[in-house]
């Protein structure tokens, strides 16, 4: 690292801003200073709109009309950028800031070969002959780590695992030895294993090329493994910056420590994720209704198995031009067999492709099993499944954007399943226990007059625990209910989650690949992998005395801020 | 995305989209009210006579004040006669329409959700029905009715008969619609949801599904609203269609049609004016619609 080089990003005064149809202007960043050395690998935090994908924008000239850069400057390795055109003299995105984009399944074009891909930047801007252009492409390849560098280079992307497709697309990057590279939310879509060698070939990138790295992201862990600064921003300003260590270990400002203190710990469990709570005089009314609603049937908790899993198999086939007839047949759960106790929280866990989802699209009867026996609550769950059975085991799913009917009312939503069930004799009913629900939950009662659109992701999640939490039911599958919001809201809705166990006294199947929110959350655990259990043991056995090597590994692998703190304790 | 849309919803559509929208309301009320409007009844023999047949439109020389758009072969007001042909081909083409959507979306919705075996015989079909021409099949619904219902009952039925006829093959189109976007939403975590509260297959259908694909359904049918038109002039100008004694635009132009060479031009070319202004207006309304309500620009 060479001090005596120009920054490679230096960013001033930064302010960004959209104009709104109603003339109103959206400040989408506001007068923000950055700064990274050759080298340095420098990390964006916040929630969800906090600007920081935009700062990444402007500084490539990638902004979306009408958004533009109002004042400040950028200077890329010592260059203005020019900002009114977003472009700067000398200084051409592509050849000297790379990109590295979220999805590794969109960035890359797929008819492509892999070498088209490489070579294609380096042809425009090098002026070199497609032989060493090839001859470059192979060097990146072994660079980034992809085995059988010479034959992937005539591969597609559909060829490629999504791993060795992120690979590519770094590969991509540094293709023109950029200075710096901007990598927004890099490793989010990838599994843990994969992720953790993503993050390690980057930080060498930065070590050994020189390489500047501004790294946006919302994955505290990340930024614990490998950033050497980071600064956090909320609402489109800088709330912190600093050594990440320093900030990680002591935020100084109010946000930050809220921020850095609802991420899960993975080695500690938290009886709540210390977060403001919603608990308000209305809520507590609400939930004491509920609590009364639902003692009639629900015990204590108790060793009694609610749910028996024995010997699941479930079989995805291809069909056939004839209907009815399966050609290829692929084994998504391979005889999986657990059980969950009356009130307890049981999590699956693993990476994606494990077969979790099934498992539980299966006992939800989404999906029909092929051999195997479900026994919920003394019933066999087989093909038709009796309208008590339906009614006593609900589902909240991943995706809070789709899981609300965009056209219908909330209240209507939330009433339907408990008129369904005749829980409320006429329509009027319905909507106040609805409005009961929603308070429950921590939303204002009046949120059910409106449409799903109104709503953030974490408030879209209330509203669908609500509508589960409306047939009253005497277990919840909650399929990675909280992987798609931000972290401090995932921290509210997993105390909300804990809480409505002990006041609905509900069992929990409880999925994620997140062994943070795994730990914070569950009683037992099973770790799955290609379609099987390979582990089963308590919540705290499993932490803290793993015995499979699988599981070892993924407690290995998982980015965690304590870890990486207590292991630089022991070497210093 | 966001405010693409915003600004789409609050502009006013342009002036072409407004005259359009100006000629389809007008020609509304007067299909509405033609029998109050309309100066003499067509189906009534007595209000008119053949003393006054083939007279020029108003404005031109031997122009009669009482015809402002002349007279047909049998002594008919053609103002009139426009009038109730207008009111028959929009009463026919809405029809079917109308019968043509609720069928194909019936079936796109069961296709669409139950899929296999259900998908597969309903598509099939549904893509038998589309490899014969609309026409072909219109003509030979119209001429099995003519065989099997003898004329009276044909002259009765004749409008029910074009309405079956037209939507046979149109049905199609909302079906594999409907289904496409029905998959889509199938997989979507509410009706997922819906499936797993317990509610039955029917319901989640027309509650939680329709209303999430009838956009594309409405713009569909503007569209076809002028195509049904189109058809059912065609078939009435093949003489498949509205008897002479009931016509519509169609019908009209075929009369009209044998005195084109004999100087006799307004008796065709009147309500073929009429036909081409409303298929027009349509056409961009229809447009401005589908542009309007496109599932992209909508947000979720």
């Amino acid at each position: 690292m060479t001090k005596t080089k120009p920054p490679v990003l230096d960013i001033r005064n930064l302010r960004v801003e959209y104009p709104l149809a109603t003339g109103d202007v959206l400040v989408a960043v506001k007068d923000i200073d950055l700064v990274i050395q050759p080298g340095e690998i420098h990390a964006l935090v916040g929630e969800s709109g906090a600007g920081k994908t935009t700062v990444g924008n402007a500084l490539m000239g990638l902004l979306q009309a009408p958004g533009k850069i109002v004042s400040g400057s950028i200077d890329i390795a010592g260059k203005p950028i020019d900002l009114r055109t977003g472009r700067t003299e000398g200084i051409v995105p592509g050849r000297d800031v790379g990109a590295i984009f979220q999805d590794p399944m969109t960035s890359l074009n797929p008819l492509f070969t892999v070498q088209d891909q490489l070579c294609e930047g380096m042809l425009t801007h090098l002026k070199i002959s497609a032989r060493e252009a090839r001859a470059r492409a192979l060097d990146l390849m072994k660079a980034v780590g992809i085995p059988e560098p010479e034959r992937r280079l005539g591969s597609y992307p559909h060829q490629l695992s999504g791993g060795q497709r992120q690979r590519v697309v770094i590969a991509t990057a540094l293709a023109c030895d950029p200075q710096l590279i901007v990598a927004d939310e890099p490793t989010t879509a990838l599994d843990v294993s994969v992720q953790a060698q993503i993050l390690k070939l980057i930080r060498d990138l930065a070590d050994q090329r020189g390489v500047g790295v501004l790294l946006v992201t919302h994955n505290m862990g990340v930024v614990a493994e490998i950033a050497d600064r980071v600064t956090i921003m909320q609402n489109g300003a800088v709330v912190e910056s600093g050594p990440a260590r320093e900030v990680l270990t002591a935020p100084k400002a109010p946000y930050a420590r809220t921020l850095i203190a609802a991420v899960p710990p993975i080695d500690t469990r938290l009886e709540r994720l210390p977060v403001p709570s919603e608990e308000t005089k209305v809520t507590l009314e609400a939930r004491d209704a509920v609590r009364r609603n639902n003692k009639k049937g629900n015990a204590e908790r108790s060793d009694e198995v609610v749910l028996d899993v024995r010997n699941l198999c479930v079989e995805y086939g291809k069909g056939s031009l004839i209907p009815g007839r399966k050609t290829s047949v692929f084994k998504a759960v391979k005889s999986v067999s657990f059980n969950v106790k009356r009130g307890e929280i049981f999590g699956l866990v693993g990476e994606s492709g494990c077969g979790k989802t099934t498992v539980a699209n299966t006992i939800a009867g989404l999906v029909t099993q092929s051999s195997g026996d479900i026994d919920f609550q003394g019933n066999s769950l087989g093909g038709h499944r009796a309208r008590s059975v339906r009614q006593s085991l609900q589902m909240v799913f991943q995706d809070p954007y789709s899981a609300l009917n965009p056209r219908l009312r909330i209240n209507n939503a939330i009433a339907e399943p408990i008129l369904f069930y005749k829980l409320a004799s006429n329509g009027a009913e319905a909507r106040q226990d609805a409005k009961t629900l929603l308070e429950t939950v921590g939303l204002p009662g009046d949120a059910g007059l409106r449409f799903a659109h109104a709503f953030s992701g974490g408030q879209r999640q209330r509203i669908a625990i609500a509508r589960a939490l409306g047939p009253r039911p005497s277990m919840l599958i909650c399929d990675e209910p909280t992987s798609a919001l931000d972290v401090s809201v995932q921290a509210q809705l997993l105390n909300l989650l804990k809480d409505l166990r002990d006041l609905a006294g509900l069992s929990m199947l409880f999925i994620s690949h997140d062994l943070a929110v795994i730990r914070q959350m569950c009683d037992r655990i099973a770790v799955m992998k290609s379609g099987e259990i390979v582990e089963l043991a308590d919540t705290e056995t499993l932490f803290t005395a793993p015995k499979h090597d699988y599981t070892r590994e993924l407690l290995r692998l998982a980015p965690s801020l304590e870890r990486i703190l207590e292991r630089e304790r022991a070497s210093a | 995305m966001a405010m693409a849309r915003q600004s789409l919803l609050h502009r006013l559509p342009p002036v072409s989209v407004m005259i359009a929208f100006l000629i389809l309301a007008v020609m509304l009320v007067l299909v509405i009210f033609a029998p109050m409007i309309a100066p003499m009844d067509p189906r009534d023999v007595s209000s008119y006579s053949l003393m006054d047949m083939e007279i020029p439109p108003a404005f031109m020389d031997g122009g009669d004040p009482r015809f402002l758009l002349g007279t047909d072969n049998q002594g008919r007001d053609l103002v009139s006669v426009i009038l109730f042909g207008l009111r028959i081909s929009v009463l026919i083409g809405i029809g079917a329409v109308l019968f043509a959507a609720a069928l194909g979306v019936m079936l796109g919705l069961v296709a669409g959700y139950f899929g296999g075996v259900v998908d597969s015989v309903v598509m099939r079909i549904a893509d038998v029905l589309v490899s014969f021409p609309t026409i072909l099949v219109a003509l030979l619904i119209s001429g099995i009715a003519r065989a099997q219902l003898g004329t009276d009952m044909v002259l009765t039925w004749a409008p029910v008969i074009l309405i079956f006829a037209i939507s046979v093959n149109e049905w199609v189109q909302y079906a594999r619609t409907v289904r496409a976007s029905t998959m889509v939403e199938v997989s979507r975590d509410y009706v997922r949801a819906a499936k797993v509260i317990g509610l039955p297959s029917g319901r989640i259908m027309v509650r939680h599904i329709l209303p999430n694909v009838m956009s594309s359904v409405m713009v569909i049918a503007t569209i076809n609203l002028a195509g049904a038109i189109l058809t059912e002039a065609t078939l009435s100008f093949l003489g498949a269609g509205m008897p002479p004694t009931y016509p519509s635009l169609g019908t009209l132009i075929r009369i009209g049609n044998q005195f084109l060479f004999s100087g006799l031009w307004w008796i065709a070319v009147m309500p073929a004016a009429v036909l081409v202004i409303l298929v027009l207006a349509v056409n961009v309304v229809g447009d401005y619609l589908r542009d309007r309500f496109n599932p992209k620009l909508m947000a979720r």
